[in-house]
């Protein structure tokens, strides 16, 4: 990436600007593939991005990010996310 | 548009600072989804500049310049003037704003902004306080809500900040919900299509502000547009038409469902109900709910002239 040079500080991009926010989670989502259906709620409303989105459009889960926050559970229409409690 | 639709392209990195369940970095994702890369953001102090401007690692993956509180107006004119000399007149000009930098202390430098007929985008991301020094009171914050400043409820109405950039006669002014995402969406992407000052507010549940548990977030919002303490509307050169449930409201083919639904969830209001009712401010805030309606009934019919 084009570096800048200038009397101010700047930061760049990154994944985890904040860290590893998995480790924030107290539960875990854990997708029932076999009862999905591909409806992508849970992709399009997570606030992290977390909720991953195949070619084929199947949901998968980065915990290396994903904050726990229950808001893809929630949303899903088949409800078949479940929270987990983190060991 | 449906969600299918959506752009796969994420221009928000995964592990941002924001609290779990944040609808500012929703809604910062879909707007970033619906304008592309081609985007420069203005922060002014807030949540969002809190998440932008750690060092030396951002999440954004579009150029931010964080900005003082007042300031989002002014920068997001210089940017524009700066970009016009480089010739790069397509690139999105954003301020990110949140409702302390839009109704209170940004409204000034907003006003110009838009009086001078700027080419940029305004967003409100309306939480409804400020939230980032730890919930105080805005001009946004509904009547009877606890916060901080205001500990045994706001005992002032919140303003009408869309009108009053109606009043500006803007080519454009959209109201849009952190729970309504595609609605959301759609009407980024036609602020971007046109020319000249945009404004856009959202309406951001925030779970540790408002007190409620974070997974229900997105009820929240929709709650809020359920029960008319919220409205989508948009106006294309002073034009007002509602959308979705809004409209269904507005044309009386939906009920608003009674406003203590939405109420009794958050925290921020638990002391209207417990220990005993506050019947009072109850009948009030539904009363201001129901004369919101008849004034809405008002602006649809007659807009405002843009000339
Ligand atoms: C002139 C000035 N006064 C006060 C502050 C402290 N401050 C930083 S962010 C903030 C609240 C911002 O509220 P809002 O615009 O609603 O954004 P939110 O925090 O809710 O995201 C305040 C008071 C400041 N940065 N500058
Ligand atoms: S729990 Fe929250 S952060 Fe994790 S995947 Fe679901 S919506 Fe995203
Ligand atoms: S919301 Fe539920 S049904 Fe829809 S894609 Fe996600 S897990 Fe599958
Ligand atoms: S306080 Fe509210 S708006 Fe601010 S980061 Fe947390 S959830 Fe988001
Ligand atoms: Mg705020």
């Amino acid at each position: 990436m084009e570096r800048y040079t200038a009397d101010t500080t700047i930061s760049y991009p990154c994944d985890g600007a904040a860290g590893r926010t998995g480790g924030w989670r107290d539960f875990r989502p854990v997708i029932d593939l076999t009862i999905c259906i591909r409806c992508l709620r849970c992709w399009a409303y997570c606030p992290e991005g977390a909720v991953l989105r195949a070619d084929d459009d199947s949901v998968s889960i980065n915990y290396d990010y994903c904050k726990g926050c229950g808001i893809c559970a929630y949303e899903c229409p088949k409800k078949v996310i479940a929270m987990e409690r983190e060991e | 548009m449906a969600i299918k639709d959506l752009p796969r392209e994420e221009l928000m990195h995964p592990g941002a600072g924001s609290c779990p369940a944040c609808t500012d970095l929703l809604t910062l994702r879909m707007t970033l989804k619906a304008l592309g890369p081609k985007t420069v953001l203005v922060t002014p102090a807030s949540c969002t500049a809190s998440v932008a401007c750690g060092y030396p690692k951002t999440p954004f993956g579009v150029p931010v310049l964080t900005m003082a509180f007042a300031a989002g107006g002014a920068a997001a004119s210089g940017a524009v003037a700066a970009l016009h000399r480089l010739g790069e007149d397509d690139v999105n000009v954003v301020v990110w704003a949140g409702d302390g930098g839009t109704y209170d202390i940004g409204l000034q430098s907003m006003s110009g902004a838009m009086e001078r007929g700027t080419n940029f985008i305004f967003v409100c991301y309306n939480n409804e306080i400020y939230s980032n020094t730890g919930v105080q009171r805005s001009g946004a914050t509904p009547f009877g809500a606890w916060t901080t400043t205001t500990w045994k409820g706001k005992v002032d109405q919140r303003k009408d900040m869309p009108a009053i950039m109606l009043a500006h006669r803007l080519p454009y002014v959209a109201t849009a919900s952190a729970s309504y995402i595609e609605d959301l969406y759609r009407k980024v992407q036609k602020a971007a299509s046109i020319r000249g000052p945009k404004y856009l507010e959202f309406h951001i549940p925030c779970a540790p502000g408002w007190r409620f548990p974070m997974e229900r977030t997105i009820e929240m919002g929709r709650l809020a547009v359920e029960t008319g303490a919220w409205a989508l509307f948009e106006a294309d050169d002073g034009k007002v038409e509602f959308n979705l449930r809004s409209k269904q409201i507005l044309d009386g083919k939906t009920q608003r469902k009674p406003i203590e639904e939405y109420l009794e969830l958050q925290g921020r209001f638990a002391h209207l109900f417990r220990p005993e009712r506050d019947e009072e401010a109850l009948a009030g805030i539904q009363q201001f709910i129901d004369r919101e309606w008849e004034r809405y009934k008002q602006l649809a019919a007659c807009g405002m002239s843009v000339g």
